[in-house]
């Protein structure tokens, strides 16, 4: 204790106390904070509906009903079709948290790819809707990459932006950033418009037509695209541009400014 | 010197020298300048950052002239960048990309082209702000205030017009933003429009029109405003900020030659070498994700340059005023803050004007103000600075709002009352932090500076020692001037006829009073209360 | 004004100098009287430089260095001109996948000018006299003198051109320099068209179909299903048209599906077909393309300046600052049972303008 006593007033003792304390309040938040709990049930063994319905009834039937009909809590899952539960559950947007902001974001999936298969089983048995993709249609073999760059002006950078790092819409609610989305969930939301997102079925927006989207998307934002001007700055525009010349640009010439200013040391004080 | 044998002894140098000053009489020039007298502070170099960069964006503007094709013929591109093969796009922009990918070197110049231009413009903001809050303004120099004033604006749109050049997405719908505020003009606006345009929007000539804006026009009446600034930078002789030895009739610093001229010039090589490293490691308008103009596509985080985003700021936030009267349509929501735009600018631009009237001193400054003792110059620029950010926050209000997660709305309105409350708050705000600093100094000069050294006295009292400032210090803290308010004089003159008060003459005795009246500076120290206080006992 | 001059004594009286202009070193030392006086210019301190030799030989050696560095930098450049193939890539953290030759050439040219500039200015600080002189300002203004003299001249001159006496020279001078500009202003006329009703019309007329942009198929009402997003085209302009971009501006569509008893405007369910109502897509504030479409409340947004259309309420606006709703487009189904257009939009789309009344 008296060594204890004699170190607090250490100048680095405040530095030490403020780590303690962030640690004990992080590990505080990591003991209450919501966290994938449901572990996954490892002896489902076939893609049965039976199944799905079982994990249904667990995770989902609280908000969208006991038959999927929806009720005041969620909506109702008849005829959302599989691509909807696999690119919902599959991004960990469901089960969603009780109380949401104004949009469910995207968290860590708590499931197994079977048990969303499972899941997806059902709730396509309910109703006829969209199928989960193959790998055949959003893979980026004999896709367009420049026609899908513009369609993807045309249809997706409103909200996303021209290369998919997100935007704003209204009341808080939020276009997500399409950096590391797996090009099969990105096909299924352009399949089932996904909360406020509209669709973009096959009718209006052609298989082909979201190959080439999903390619151009894996051109340009992904970890391998190029970005041959150096540093990204967030691919926002204008904004973080203006943000980085201010700070980086004119604070580094002013720096320097300062330098050439300054007075030379003098020999006396050495 | 006049006869034949000591020429042909002169070296070569001279020689060439005789032969100028022959011709152009270079030698009363060199007498008169060549050790003239800089003096020496980093705040001093802001204007030498914003010329060096304006050297630099006409040195690498006149390459990317070699490459670049201003024409809107639509071309199918089949250059080496892949996601935009086959697409149909202008030659503007189809050249843009050959410059990116094509020509060896032709990225880095773009990129030193376009930061160099953010660092222009951000550096004459600053430079601005540092003629305004140290009073360097005042005369003689109000001229030379408008000229860099001008600069600054016509900087804006010289910017403007270069980013709308490469025809992408992202500087059309600037260029789209442009006409509809043009519309909105009563009357004329939208025979201005089709005249600018060639005919309805895009049309096929404004990359042509802007072009020749661009390069020549604007940049054409810079070069001969930059040239003015610079003479008369060199005719007023700089100011200096108050200090030993240094008053308003003199200048102390270095010569021009040699100190001045290699630090001068060595900056511009340290500012170009800084701006090309930049390029090199940190992309800027990378107009190949941003993909060609078309007038039904559009993308979010929708922006202009920094310099424009205050302007972007009043358009986000204005509510959508219009009325419809005998047929015709005001527009207010797009039109108020066009003018708006104008008069904010305009404001800046004339306060040297404003502030002369009310101190009606018509004495040369050459001595800078501390910003503390002006508190309200530097109040009410605080107040134009806050306005000026909110309104660029205001320009960015969607990337502010996904990036705090915030809702865009709340933003909005944030934006919308912090136009009018943050100024007044500001303008309080900084008034009271810089008496308070007045009155610090005050207290330095009076008492001396607080040593952190704690003495006890024999009859167990604790004071802290003062250490008494040197005389240079107690010169500096005491130099600045303080005026006394206008009074509006006598009403009545000597025989009794009432004299008839103007309200301009009201006006500016209310201002005045504020500016200098009570409360509004602190009496600098007198020598009286300074000998009442160090001949006592002690000092505490 | 000159009754508001201020008088000269009203002005802050300026610092006593108590000494005299160019001397170094304290000239007056304080008294009673003036304890605040200025000292004048502190003597002048040596540097290391000034007074060790082996101080000034090492920043000899360090300018020499930065500028042989520069040329070494210089040499690299021109070797990574000629060297780095255009397209090459390289990853450096933490920049990303970036081009090797643009890294390069900025890097090399970066440090080349750096080092100059870096030499001149250590050269400066530390070798070059660093002795403040002081120098004399003059007054601006001339001398009484010299201003009588201008003004004498002047009068002079202007005497002897006689323009005050012979007026009518005067004032048809004045009168052609005043005329002469507007053969400048004449020759913009041709800059472009008058406006006429051209901001009025766009390509859509009764029967043309709506042309899906991304299939560039005329579309089916069984194709928009509720909650989607569509963009139209009218029938018959094709992208390598020579007017694409000039009527696409005016005539691109957004095309959505609202269940029709969730359409709270009754003009708007009757220009809809089963709930499908087509919308211009160019917001009517700047003319932004507008199409953020949430399906979920109907609300659709603009990235420009975030007007906030309800397209279920005849998209009048509900937030931003466009000042009326978006136009909507009457459309009705063919034989063929394709969506067709059943009139031009009934007003001006985009930015409202003066005349648009």
């Amino acid at each position: 204790m008296k060594k204890l006593s004699a170190r607090r007033r250490h100048p680095l003792a405040a530095v030490v106390v403020l780590l303690l304390a962030l640690l004990f309040s992080g590990g505080l938040y990591a003991v209450f904070a919501p966290t994938s709990k449901a572990e996954a049930d490892e002896t489902a063994q076939s893609l049965t509906i039976e199944e799905g319905k079982k994990l249904y009834s667990v995770g989902c039937a609280s908000c969208h009903g006991t038959g999927g009909q929806g009720t005041s809590d969620g909506p109702s899952l008849v005829g959302v079709g599989a691509a909807a539960v696999d690119f919902q559950v599959g991004t960990g947007r469901m089960p969603a948290a009780t109380s949401q902001g104004p949009q469910v974001p995207k968290k860590k999936n708590i499931y197994s790819q079977a048990e969303i298969d499972q899941l997806a089983a059902y709730i396509a048995s309910l109703g006829a809707g969209p199928a989960v993709p193959t790998e055949e249609q959003y893979g980026p073999e004999g896709a367009d990459i420049a026609k899908g760059g513009e369609l993807f002006r045309t249809n997706c950078a409103q909200c996303h932006n021209f290369t998919g790092k997100g935007g704003a819409l209204t009341h808080g609610k939020y276009a997500p950033t399409l950096e590391g989305v797996d090009p099969k969930h990105i096909y299924e939301a352009m399949q089932t418009g996904p909360q406020n997102m509209p669709s973009f079925p096959d009718t209006t927006l052609s298989e082909k037509n979201k190959k080439d989207i999903i390619a151009y998307l894996d051109a340009v934002n992904s970890s391998k695209s190029e970005s041959p001007g150096g540093l990204e700055l967030g691919g926002l525009g204008p904004v973080s541009e203006g943000l980085f010349g201010w700070i980086f640009g004119l604070g580094g010439l002013i720096a320097v400014a300062v330098w050439v200013a300054a007075r030379t040391a003098k020999a006396k004080k050495s | 010197m006049s006869t034949a044998q000591t020429r042909r002894k002169a070296p070569a140098g001279e020689r060439v020298a005789d032969w100028a000053d022959g011709r152009l009489g270079i030698y009363s020039l060199a007498k008169a300048n060549m050790r003239k007298i800089f003096p020496d502070h980093w705040s001093f170099m802001l204007g030498e950052i914003c010329l060096y960069s304006f050297i630099i964006i006409i040195l690498t503007g006149v390459y990317l002239t070699l490459f670049f094709h201003p024409s809107m013929n639509e071309v199918e591109y089949h250059g080496s960048y892949v996601p935009l093969q086959g697409q149909l796009m202008s030659e503007a922009f189809a050249s843009t990309l050959d410059i990116s990918f094509d020509v060896r070197g032709g990225l880095l110049i773009r990129q030193i082209h376009h930061w160099a231009a953010i660092i222009f413009l951000a550096g004459m903001f600053v430079h601005m702000m540092r003629v305004f809050f140290t009073g360097a303004f005042r005369k003689p120099r109000e001229i030379n205030w408008l000229f860099g004033f001008l600069l600054f604006v016509l900087g804006m749109f010289t910017g403007f017009t270069g980013y709308s050049l490469p025809d992408d997405l992202l500087s059309g719908t600037g260029v789209r933003f442009t006409q509809g505020a043009i519309l909105s003009v009563p009357i004329v606006g939208t025979y201005i429009s089709m005249f600018l345009f060639g005919g309805e929007f895009p049309g096929t000539d404004f990359v042509a029109r802007f072009y020749s804006i661009h390069i020549l026009l604007l940049p054409g009446i810079m070069l001969g405003l930059v040239v003015g600034h610079l003479i008369l930078v060199f005719y007023h002789k700089h100011t200096q900020f108050a200090g030993p030895g240094r008053t308003n009739k003199n200048v102390v610093g270095m010569p021009l030659l040699p100190v001045y001229m290699a630090k001068a010039g060595g900056f511009f090589f340290l500012v170009f070498g800084f701006i090309a490293a930049l390029a090199g490691l940190a992309t800027i308008n990378p107009i190949w994700v941003l993909g060609p103009y078309r007038p039904d596509q559009v993308s979010t985080g929708a922006q202009p340059d920094w310099y424009m985003g205050f302007a972007e700021g009043l358009i986000r936030a204005m509510p959508g005023w219009e009325i419809n009267l005998w047929g015709h349509t005001l527009v207010l929501g797009v039109f108020i803050p066009l003018v708006v735009f104008g008069l904010f600018l305009g404001m800046i631009a004339l306060y040297p004007f404003i502030e002369s009237w009310v101190t009606g001193d018509k004495r040369e400054h050459h001595i800078l103000d501390r910003p503390r003792n002006a508190p309200t110059r530097t109040g009410f620029g605080v107040a134009w600075v806050t306005a000026y950010i909110i309104m660029l926050i205001g320009g960015g209000n969607d990337i502010v709002a996904t990036h705090f997660h915030l809702s865009i709305n709340s933003v909005t309105w944030f934006v919308r009352i912090g136009f009018f409350a943050g100024p007044v708050v500001a303008f309080i705000i900084t008034k009271r932090i810089c008496l308070g600093l007045q009155r610090r100094d005050k207290e330095k000069v009076l008492h001396g500076r607080e040593s952190g050294i704690i003495k006890r006295l024999p009859h167990g009292e604790f004071i802290e020692v003062h250490e008494p400032l040197s005389q240079e210090q107690m010169y500096t803290l005491t130099a600045h001037e303080q005026y006394q308010p206008v009074e509006i004089g006598p009403t009545v003159d000597e025989n009794g006829v009432e004299r008839k008060v103007k309200g301009s003459e009201k006006l500016r005795a209310k201002l005045s009073e504020s500016y200098f009246g009570e409360g509004a500076q602190i009496p600098k120290p007198t020598a009286e209360e300074y000998r009442e206080i160090t001949s006592g006992h002690g000092h505490h | 004004m000159s009754s508001q001059d201020i008088p000269e004594e009203n002005l802050p009286a300026e610092q006593s100098a108590g000494h005299d202009e160019h001397g170094h070193g304290a000239v007056s030392p304080a008294d009673d009287k003036h304890p605040f006086v200025d000292p004048g210019l502190p003597p002048h301190e040596p540097r290391i430089q000034d007074i060790d030799e082996r101080a000034a030989k090492r920043s000899e050696r360090s300018v020499a260095l930065l500028f042989t560095v520069s040329m070494l930098a210089t040499v690299a450049f021109i070797a990574s001109f000629v060297a780095i193939p255009v397209d090459k890539s390289v990853f450096i953290f933490p920049l990303g996948r970036i081009s090797a030759l643009n890294f390069a050439l900025g890097l090399t040219l970066g440090i080349a000018l750096f080092c100059i500039g870096a030499g001149a200015v250590h050269w400066a600080r530390t070798l070059m006299s660093d002795v403040e002189i002081a120098d004399e300002r003059h007054p601006i203004e001339a001398e009484p003198e010299v201003r009588e003299k201008v003004f004498a001249d002047f009068k002079q001159g202007a005497k002897e051109s006689a323009i005050g006496r012979r007026k009518l020279i005067r004032n048809t001078m004045f009168g052609a320099l005043t005329l002469v500009p507007l053969s400048g202003v004449v020759l913009l006329r041709d800059l472009g068209p008058l406006p006429e009703d051209k901001l009025r019309h766009t390509l859509w007329s009764k029967g043309k179909l709506l042309v899906n942009m991304n299939t560039n198929e005329p579309l089916r009402p069984a194709d928009v299903a509720v909650g989607s997003l569509t963009f139209a085209k009218p029938e018959g302009l094709e992208e390598h048209d020579h007017d694409f971009q000039n009527e696409i501006a005016k005539a691109a569509l957004m095309i959505v599906r609202i269940q029709p008893e969730n359409i709270k405007d009754k003009r708007e369910l009757e220009w809809s077909h089963q709930g499908i109502v087509a919308y211009s897509k160019i917001c009517t504030h700047v003319g932004c393309p507008i199409s953020l479409y949430e399906q979920q409340t109907h609300h659709v947004l603009c990235p420009c300046h975030q007007s906030t259309f309800d397209l279920s309420d005849g998209a009048r606006v509900i937030f931003g600052p466009a000042g009326h709703a978006l136009p909507q487009l009457r459309i009705g189904v063919n034989e063929e049972g394709y969506l067709e257009a059943l009139s031009d939009f009934e007003e001006p789309v985009g930015p409202a303008f003066w005349e648009r009344g």
